[in-house]
């Protein structure tokens, strides 16, 4: 057993040599680490938003949102289908269920379903007698859950993008959640306020026949609603509402640019169409001088400016009352597009710079102390042995971040003291291994017979206590979120590496002293 | 110069003996904890009830009454301040607001605002209601699955009564050691849940250890009393027992006092989770074997073993 064919000490020395040269980089500072593209091993560990400060984001798309929406249109193209052919219906409210239109003749129930059965495909249809409700069909429900899903992560990125943090990782978590990671984010506060809007920006017409306090007392007239006003200057004048026209006259969609610039001093945004929204923007404007244009941002009226003459080149300016980091916002969101459903924040985790520097260095105090006090009472306990095990204890450390940086796994606090644990867990394997030697010399074996049956014997215990602990930490791994991920994860790297490094170094470390010395005495 | 040895070699402590005071003393632990744990209950974190905090640095040390009529007078419920670690680092914590998500971004707003430019926002973390649920029934699962493979694997590997021995002492762990966080009031959050899980695998390292022997000497010492045997095992294993769980704690001590406030919850329910998981290994689970009978059985074809042994 303490014969060590030349491959196999090969083999051992070739494990660490390796973990030296990929933990290496972590030791270096980063302006002389190889590129890339080169050879040699460039990866450091990658930090945890908490330790390197940033902020995690968790976001979920209201898909039902999405659902309604599409079933108002859904709703919209089976009416016009109908009054083609001359039925006559009424819509019904929107639900999650499907397009709902109630016939009003019983007698055009029949003809009506034949019309709108094949209306779309993967639609199916139900409802009785002169209801009929059209629903999508799984696939379709999926994929249009996904397509929100997906023009969401897009425009996230941009809003993300335009923030100029460096490495920002925006990823799809499940069915309809979106998990955003900004390292090195000083205010939270900024990516909260970009991340929570829809940024629907439409223009509409204000309706002239009435105000929104008339239409409150006498009834809304056919195709209009009353939007709130989100302007300061409207409020101190003493208008909260204003009642529009639903038709949209020119929709958000068609911008292409959005600056934040000053208008007499004051902060505005300007924003330019694309050629269809430009002529159209144009159109209306030519039409309706003297008319006031309401430009609604996520169902608020930002501003309601009249139009004094034609605008015809296709681009405007949006005044209001806004800072200056109000309207570097509201370009920034129209630039980057409208998100196609609202979001919701369930959760965030900021860590300020300060703050995670401060955790690395009390880490780093804590990891070396550990480290040392192990090592000094592992030499007072089995001398020689003590240091052979110290060696590995080091080893173990230098693998888990070799490991780590190659997998490029995140280390957080929690896996720091991950890695403080297994230093203490490390030396296990090698305690069980000198105490099994000692007892075995105590019943008077040979120095060389100890050791072997110290080994042999305490492998099968070395197993199944590390694999108990191994199954603790993977499902850790599994549930665990953020920083308790990266604690199961260095427990679970640690023990595999101390495996390696309690049994086979060590043992190396032994036979080499024992083939040199052929000691004929084990102080132990 | 002589090695130390924690243990003397001859050590020969008859634990079997004190079996009863040991069932009695755990018994009542685990009684008490899990009492204190329907009646006081848990001081659960944010991540696990949702809510909000916020960790801020103030130049010079904090006025935290006035912090507290400052936050309090915003009408967003219980506000808890307390000094974090230093005289000005404070961390505030809100309970979850009624009403969705929304209304917890709210009230994280208002918070910052209230708190102005004067002080530096460290960290500031928002749990809503739906992540709080979920993370809540994660945590859960996560214990019970673990729990459940780790007996698995010993049922595997060893008869059933060692399998059935280890979870109880386990459970025994996990319980006290949840107990341990009813009694100080410490937070449980995340990380104090991780700290468990990572007590319940060491805790079962450790009785691994002593089984493996037991496995040994049941088929060396075919003749020797069960309690005898048990003894001897354990007496073997004590110097392996106490060394590691020595060595760990002294790791775990630097974190403790050098690691940060922000694990101090963690590697306190790890410190006390690995003391009383090296009790019940050597006087739970072990002595839980006689309990249950386990049977003196000896596989065919392993007669020869004796003689190697």
């Amino acid at each position: 057993m303490l014969y060590f064919t030349k491959w196999k000490a090969a083999l051992v020395l070739l494990v660490c040599a390796l973990g030296v040269v990929y933990a290496a980089p972590n030791f270096l500072p980063k302006d002389v680490l190889p590129t890339e593209s080169s050879l040699l091993p460039s990866k450091q560990v990658n930090l945890g938003l908490d330790l390197r400060g940033g902020s995690h984001m968790l976001l979920e798309v209201d898909t039902d949102s999405v659902v309604r929406e599409r079933y108002d249109a859904l709703a919209d193209s089976i009416r016009s289908e109908l009054r083609q052919a001359q039925i006559r219906n009424r819509p019904r409210e929107a639900t999650l269920q499907g397009a709902e239109v109630t016939v009003l003749k019983a007698e055009d129930a029949e003809k009506a379903r034949e019309l709108v059965r094949n209306i779309e495909p993967n639609t199916v249809m139900s409802g009785e007698g002169n209801n009929i409700i059209v629903s999508y069909n799984d696939v379709a429900m999926k994929e249009l859950i996904d397509r929100a899903l997906s023009q969401s992560v897009e425009v996230v990125r941009r809003r993300v993008d335009e923030l100029g943090t460096t490495e920002p990782s925006i990823q799809r978590q499940g069915t309809n959640r979106i998990v955003v990671q900004v390292p090195g984010l000083d205010d939270p506060s900024r990516l909260r306020a970009i991340l929570g809007r829809t940024a629907k920006m439409n223009f509409h017409l204000v309706n002239g026949q009435k105000t929104a306090a008339d239409a409150r007392s006498s009834g809304l007239p056919p195709g209009t609603m009353i939007l709130p006003s989100a302007d300061e200057g409207d409020k101190a004048a003493g208008i909260r509402e204003y009642l529009i026209d639903r038709r949209i006259v020119v929709s958000g969609d068609n911008l292409v640019d959005s600056q934040p610039t000053f208008n007499e001093g004051r902060p505005v945004v300007s924003f330019r169409f694309d050629a269809a929204g430009g002529a159209r923007f144009g159109d209306v404007t030519s039409k309706s001088a003297g008319r006031s244009l309401a430009i609604v941002l996520d169902g608020e009226v930002i501003s309601a400016p009249r139009i004094n003459e034609p605008i015809l080149g296709g681009s405007g300016i949006i005044t209001g009352q806004f800072s200056v980091q109000e309207a570097n916002d509201l370009a920034l969101l129209l630039r980057a597009g409208a998100l196609p459903a609202p979001m919701q924040i369930l959760e965030e985790r900021s860590v300020g710079p300060g703050l995670g520097q401060d955790s690395v260095e009390a880490g780093e105090i804590a990891a070396v102390l550990g480290l040392v006090f192990v090592i000094a009472f592992m030499v007072i306990s089995y001398g020689r042995f003590g240091i052979y095990a110290d060696i590995a204890l080091m080893m173990n450390l230098i693998l888990v971040l070799a490991v780590m940086s190659v997998l490029q796994a995140t280390l957080t606090l929690p896996g720091i003291a991950g890695i403080v644990l297994t230093v203490g867990m490390a030396v296990d394997a090698n305690v069980l291994i000198f105490e099994r030697i000692r007892e075995e010399r105590r019943n008077g074996r040979t120095i060389i017979n100890a050791i072997d049956a110290g080994y042999r014997s305490a492998m099968s215990t070395i197993l199944d206590a590390n694999i108990t602990t191994l199954i603790a930490a993977l499902v850790l791994f599994s549930f665990g979120s953020g920083p308790i991920k990266g604690f199961a994860v260095t427990l679970a790297i640690g023990i595999i590496t101390s495996m390696f490094s309690a049994i086979w170094l060590t043992r190396l470390l032994i036979a080499v002293w024992i083939k040199r010395r052929r000691p004929n005495e084990l102080v132990l | 110069m002589k090695p130390l040895h924690l243990i003397p070699d001859d050590v020969n402590v008859p634990f079997l003996k004190f079996r009863k005071i040991f069932y009695i003393v755990s018994l009542v632990m685990v009684l008490a904890s899990v009492g204190l744990f329907f009646t006081k209950g848990l001081n659960f974190g944010i991540d696990f009830r949702g809510g909000i905090l916020v960790e801020i640095k103030t130049d010079g040390p904090a006025n935290i009454g006035a912090l507290r009529d400052n936050l309090g007078s915003l009408g967003l419920g219980d506000v808890s301040i307390q000094e974090f670690g230093e005289p000005d680092d404070v961390l505030i914590q809100l309970q979850r607001q009624d009403g969705d998500e929304k209304a917890q971004m709210t009230a994280l707003a208002q918070v910052t605002e209230a708190l102005g430019d004067s002080v530096t926002i460290r960290r500031s973390e928002l749990v809503g209601p739906k992540v709080g649920d979920e993370l809540k029934e994660a945590g859960i699962y996560s214990v019970v699955i673990s729990l459940l493979l780790i007996m698995v694997y010993i049922w595997f590997r060893f008869e059933w009564q060692f399998a059935v021995a280890s979870v109880i002492a386990l459970l025994h762990d996990v319980l006290i050691t949840i107990g341990f966080f009813v009694i100080t009031g410490v937070q449980f959050d995340l990380a104090t849940l991780a700290a468990i899980l990572t007590v319940a695998g060491y805790s079962i390292n450790d009785t691994v250890v002593v089984f493996d022997r037991i496995r040994e000497y049941l088929r060396k010492f075919r003749k020797m009393e069960l309690t005898d045997l048990l003894d001897l095992s354990i007496n073997s294993t004590l110097s392996r027992t106490t060394m590691t769980s020595f060595t760990t704690l002294l790791a775990l001590i630097a974190l403790f006092a050098f690691g940060g406030e922000a694990i101090r919850g963690f590697t306190m329910a790890l410190i006390f989770g690995i003391v009383v998981g090296t009790y019940s290994s050597i006087c739970v689970a072990s002595p839980l074997l006689v309990v249950l009978r386990l049977k003196r059985k000896i596989p065919e074809g392993e007669e020869g073993q004796e003689a190697n042994a």
